[in-house]
């Protein structure tokens, strides 16, 4: 670990202004960022600590959906009532990750920054564009078992590996960032993570000294929620591929539909062309295979990730099945 | 005075079932437990060791090649940094289990990617640790660095003593009535114990300490002398607490010289503690196996001819390979028999010792095999077993020791409701998932190691007793405080147990499973040596002797043990060495695992939903503790069978998967309630205190019982383990809607 300084700011206009120093990163819960500052992979010359500039509510907002500060951290975002009861696959998808001791640490805006878990990110004697641009991307040709299938590039095949986010893009959130200008901006949460592209060290859309204030939920939408995760032990473990689905039925047909993925690429996977293909369809095999088609469409594997591709799609029929089925 | 046995014979008195305490075998809790839970138990890292520095090991970053340069003023102005050690007496490699001599040494030759090559010593392990990313090494690769054991160029080793050719196996094969004939892969594994390894060094002088995390005490003074070149009066080590060994701490390693020789140098202590990364790089790993099974049988499921044929990997040097045949040597008959294990040499960390290593893996294919037979020849599993229970050893043809094999199988099959298991698979359903039955045997062999230990019956009734064997939380100070209690009459508060001090006698040290049966007759055997003196002092023979709440008794008397003590401490040695009963008879450990699990039929994803093992390996020490070991075991068997494996980089042979978020060991959900059943059984042949070995038992086929399972849930057979979902997913039928 690198020598840092530390600084604890006790208000969100005093923690933007005391980002503006190059090589500050804020600290929430650090349960990613402590674990990559021991292994020299992030080398901050600054830690602003924002545990205590408060923001760690959820609160109603004006058009009738929820406001998530940033330091709220998962294991209450998850229990809350209003979560729980509107928007279900939120909180099933936060329960999906980590354990319960990282969730009563991680917080909503940390969650949101967490890095790829790809090994040779990890590992700072291996070659690899997102940690050192244009060094080579060792996950190509090497170990790729849990790399991305859509939207890669030739620069960087990682994944964004949290399950929170997707949950967010299947309901449209919304993150609120205060800018080193003073200035907020609102990025929807399916804009705020990037395709890797020739430069794969950008994760997101956060410009340097950037702070998430908060994440907006819209007006709870109606419909059956369902958070699919399917990973490698029964617990504690990234997902190799997952689902989050928010479906409204009507008289038999599919009213409404929402759906985000995880684990399949650098970002929480929203294709507006599959909610299309949906909305007002009758549910049907033929219908489930037709929005497989669309979002494999130009699924590409590495190797060792090949069986991403026929699990994605059959786990995306069995949520569809689910989601528009007959409730048991 | 010193009681000696040498196990020549049976020990046909079985003292432990007629003394008045019966404490032996009791579900005693473990007299350690409150000063771990308190945080009171010191492990290797944790001594507080006035002026005590912090080294980081740096690691090669290529896999094959030469050491050209250390530019250590890359990082001798970082703060704190107090210097940077690089020599020839670093150890390439941790020693292997009972060694007792350095490792290969050197850091100018690079073997394997990680292989530690310097330290780098700081004032704080923060410091330490940059420095040692930050350390500038210039390295020369060679190419010609081998990762696959299975590559066309290579030529694997095939050491003499494992290969077994007995009759005509292919002809055997020929004229079958049902045969087997399958490959099966298992991946490298790391050890995974919970602590990682740590060593601090301090010197008075010439003197060495070394406050470590070790298995096996006596061998590692040895080791670590051996490797400093000075003398082993010289070293003092001390073990008292080790946070999970499973074979990765049995041999001294490279932490421990390298801080030796930083601490000598600098003048201060220095603590080297592996960070989890290294734990997975520079730690002995179970080494990956290819095995091939053949089996004939006849109409009725009697073996004709066995093949197990296996391919295993180490480093150039190395000496040990995994033992993958050892059970299948003795657990099933059939007269024509090709047993064998070839050794490819590859540029990967040094493979070892592991959990069961042998029996693990081996018993776990073997058992795969076998349920391929019972689904070919229509025979049930349990049956099938049965049948093939030899009466002499296959190959060697002596009798077995007390063997609860059939038992172990039918109080299995009972308990868990076996009958009710549909042989056809993927034939139960519920919802999305298949449910299916599966079951395997246990076997491993038994040992019994030389072992010291010295009991101090004090003038006021209570005892000390030391040896310098360690307890890695598998329950020894439990278990030797019980024997003491019951051979002197003693309550559990009255009895002191002292361990992990090479001061003290020298014991067989945590390994193969022979410590409690090891060091537990040494206690038994100083506790006679006692009860010899104080029947002497009472006139009476030693068998009369009698010893309950700080009475003794015999020939009709009765005194108070503190008057018989008259003011003196009575100090007894016991010192037990096997003997020809290791020869006479195959003396093994045996078992049985039953396993339901649910595969889901839309990705693949297995749970194992309940599981039984039932265990026979002799007298029981301790109840409590001796279940929990087999609870270890099948966990580890859950996770053998789905979820670990070391995953390497093919271009330069690194493990990618080094820490606990990517290789993946049972998680509490992965784990449903298990149970264990121990079999009342003693064995006259394998200690004076009957007990045989039986740490590794609960894992010695386990993961077999849960494949087996898997395969009866959906007809998939999964050659190449971890059974993870991509490997099910193929077979399983188009789920149709519901
Ligand atoms: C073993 C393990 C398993 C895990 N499994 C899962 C899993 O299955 N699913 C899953 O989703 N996650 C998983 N996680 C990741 C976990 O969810 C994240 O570590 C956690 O959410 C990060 O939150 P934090 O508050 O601790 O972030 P920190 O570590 O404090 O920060 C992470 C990053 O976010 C930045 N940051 C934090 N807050 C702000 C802000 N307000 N504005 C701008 N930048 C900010 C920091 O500068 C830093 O770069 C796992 C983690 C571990 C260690
Ligand atoms: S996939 Fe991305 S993160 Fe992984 S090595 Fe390649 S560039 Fe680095």
């Amino acid at each position: 670990m690198r020598p840092f300084d530390y600084y604890r700011s006790d208000d969100p206009a005093d923690a933007v202004k005391a980002a503006s120093e190059k090589g500050t990163l804020f600290i929430a819960g650090g349960t990613n960022l402590l674990d990559l500052m021991k292994l020299d992979l992030m080398t901050p010359n600054r830690l602003i600590d924002i545990n205590r500039i408060g923001l760690d509510e959820i609160t109603p907002s004006d058009d009738g959906g929820l406001s998530i500060g940033t330091l709220v951290t998962n294991s209450d975002c998850a229990a809350d009532m209003r979560i729980r009861q509107d928007y279900a696959v939120l909180s099933r998808a936060i329960l999906a990750g980590a354990s319960g001791q990282l969730r009563n640490k991680a917080t909503t805006g940390g969650n949101l920054c967490q890095r790829t878990r790809c090994y040779y990110f990890y590992d700072p004697d291996m070659a690899c564009n997102k940690r050192k641009p244009g060094s080579g991307c060792s996950a190509i040709g090497g170990a790729n078992r849990i790399h991305a299938i859509l939207g890669a590039s030739d620069e960087c095949i990682a994944t964004y590996p949290g399950d929170m986010a997707v949950a967010m893009a299947a309901l449209d959130a919304e993150v609120v960032i205060e800018g080193q200008g003073g200035d907020t901006r609102t990025v929807p949460v399916r804009d705020f993570h990037r395709l890797p592209g020739d430069q794969p060290d950008r994760d997101n859309i956060l410009e340097s000294g950037d702070l998430i204030t908060h994440v907006t939920l819209p007006a709870p939408a109606k419909g059956r929620h369902i958070y699919r995760k399917v990973r490698d032990r029964a617990s504690y473990a990234f997902a190799l591929v997952s689902i989050a689905a928010v479906v409204e039925m009507d008289a038999g047909k599919i009213a409404s539909a929402s759906l985000a993925f995880g684990g399949l690429a650098h970002k929480p996977w929203h294709d507006p062309a599959i909610d299309d293909l949906l909305t007002g369809e009758a549910p049907s095999e033929a219908l489930f295979d037709k929005a497989a088609d669309i979002l494999l469409a130009d699924a590409k594997g590495q190797g060792q990730n090949d069986f991403k591709i026929p699990l994605t799609r059959r786990t995306l029929k069995a949520v569809l099945r689910e989601a528009t089925g007959e409730r048991s | 005075m010193t009681r000696h046995l040498k196990m020549d014979t049976p020990a046909t008195a079985r003292l432990l079932d007629e003394l008045p305490s019966r404490l032996t075998g009791k579900p005693m809790d473990r007299p350690d437990g409150p000063k771990k839970v308190a945080g009171k138990a010191t492990y290797a890292h944790e001594w507080e060791i006035e002026g005590k520095t912090f080294g980081v090991l740096a690691r090669a970053p290529i896999s094959k090649g030469k050491l050209v340069r250390i530019d250590k003023s890359s990082v001798e102005s970082l703060p704190g940094i107090l210097g940077v050690f690089s020599e020839d007496r670093f150890l390439r490699n941790p020693a292997q289990g009972t060694a007792n001599e350095a490792p290969i040494q050197g850091v100018s030759e690079i073997s394997y990617f990680g292989q530690p090559i310097a330290l780098v010593v700081a004032e704080t392990f923060e410091q330490a640790r940059h420095g040692a990313h930050m350390l500038e090494l210039v390295c020369e690769a060679d190419s010609h660095g081998v990762f696959d054991p299975e590559a066309n160029n290579i030529s694997p080793e095939k050491p003499e003593d494992d290969q077994l050719d007995q009759g005509d196996l292919d002809k055997a094969m020929a004229e079958a009535a049902f045969t087997v004939d399958s490959t099966y892969r298992t991946p490298n594994h790391n050890s995974a114990a919970m602590e990682p390894h740590c060593s601090i060094a301090s010197w008075e002088g010439d003197q060495l300490t070394l406050h470590g995390s070790y298995q096996m005490v006596k061998y590692n003074v040895n080791e670590l002398a051996d490797s400093l070149g000075i003398e082993p009066e010289k070293v003092r080590i001390l073990s008292p607490f080790v946070g999970g060994g499973f074979g990765s701490k049995l041999g001294i390693a490279p932490e421990a010289v390298a801080a030796a020789i930083a601490a000598k140098e600098i003048g201060r202590p220095v603590c080297v503690t592996l960070t989890r990364q290294q734990v997975f790089e520079n730690v002995m790993r179970r080494s990956e196996s290819r095995q091939r099974l053949r089996l004939a049988a006849d109409e009725t499921g009697k073996l004709t001819g066995l093949g197990h044929e296996c391919l295993v990997s180490n480093l150039p040097g190395e000496t040990f390979h995994e033992p993958v045949i050892q059970a299948t040597h003795f657990i099933y008959g059939g007269e024509n028999r090709r047993l064998s294990i070839e050794v490819a040499r590859l540029n990967r960390m040094c493979a070892g010792s592991v959990r069961a290593p042998g029996e693990a893996i081996g018993m776990q294919v073997l058992e795969n095999a076998m349920d391929e037979l019972a689904h070919t020849s229509g025979i049930d599993p349990v049956e099938l077993r049965k049948r093939n229970i030899p009466d002499t050893h296959p190959e060697e043809g002596m009798p077995y020791s007390s063997r609860p094999f059939a038992e172990a199988l039918d109080e299995g099959a009972k308990r868990f409701g076996w009958d009710k298991r549909n042989p056809e698979p993927g034939k139960q359903r519920e919802g999305e998932w298949l449910i299916g039955m599966g079951m395997a045997a246990a076997a491993r062999v038994n040992m019994l190691m030389e072992s010291k230990a010295r009991v101090k019956l004090k003038d006021d009734g209570t005892a000390i007793v030391e040896t310098d064997m360690t307890d890695i939380g598998t329950g020894t100070y439990a278990i030797l405080t019980q024997l003491c209690c019951d051979m002197l009459g003693l309550a559990p508060e009255q009895v002191d147990t002292r361990l992990g001090d090479s001061n003290f006698p020298k014991a067989s040290g945590s390994g193969g499973s022979f410590g409690a049966s090891s060091s537990g007759s040494s206690v038994y055997l100083a506790c006679q040596d006692i009860r010899g003196e104080l029947a002497r002092r009472l006139g009476c023979d030693e068998d009369a002797l009698h010893l309950n709440g700080g009475k003794a008794s015999g020939s009709g008397q009765e005194v108070s043990l503190t008057d018989l003590l008259a003011g003196e401490t009575i100090e007894g040695e016991g010192h037990i060495e096997p003997g020809k009963t290791m020869e006479k008879v195959q003396q093994a450990t045996y078992g049985s695992y039953f396993a339901e699990v649910a595969v889901n039929a839309v990705t693949g994803e297995t749970r194992v939903r309940r599981m039984l093992g039932v265990f026979g390996a002799g007298r029981i020490l301790n109840h409590k503790t001796a279940t929990s070991q087999c609870y270890g075991g099948m966990t580890w068997g859950i996770g053998m069978a789905l979820h670990e494996a070391m995953e390497f980089d093919p271009r330069d042979g690194h493990v990618v998967n080094n820490d606990f978020a990517e290789y993946h060991v049972p998680v509490n959900l992965d784990v449903p309630q298990l149970d264990v059943v121990l079999l009342e059984e003693r064995d006259d042949w394998a200690s004076p205190i009957q007990a045989k070995g039986l740490g590794e038992l609960g894992l010695c086929g386990a993961g077999a019982a849960v494949t087996n399972a898997i395969f009866n849930a959906t007809g998939v057979r999964v050659r190449e383990y971890p059974a993870t979902l991509d490997k099910i997913l193929d077979g399983l039928p188009e789920l149709q809607p519901a």
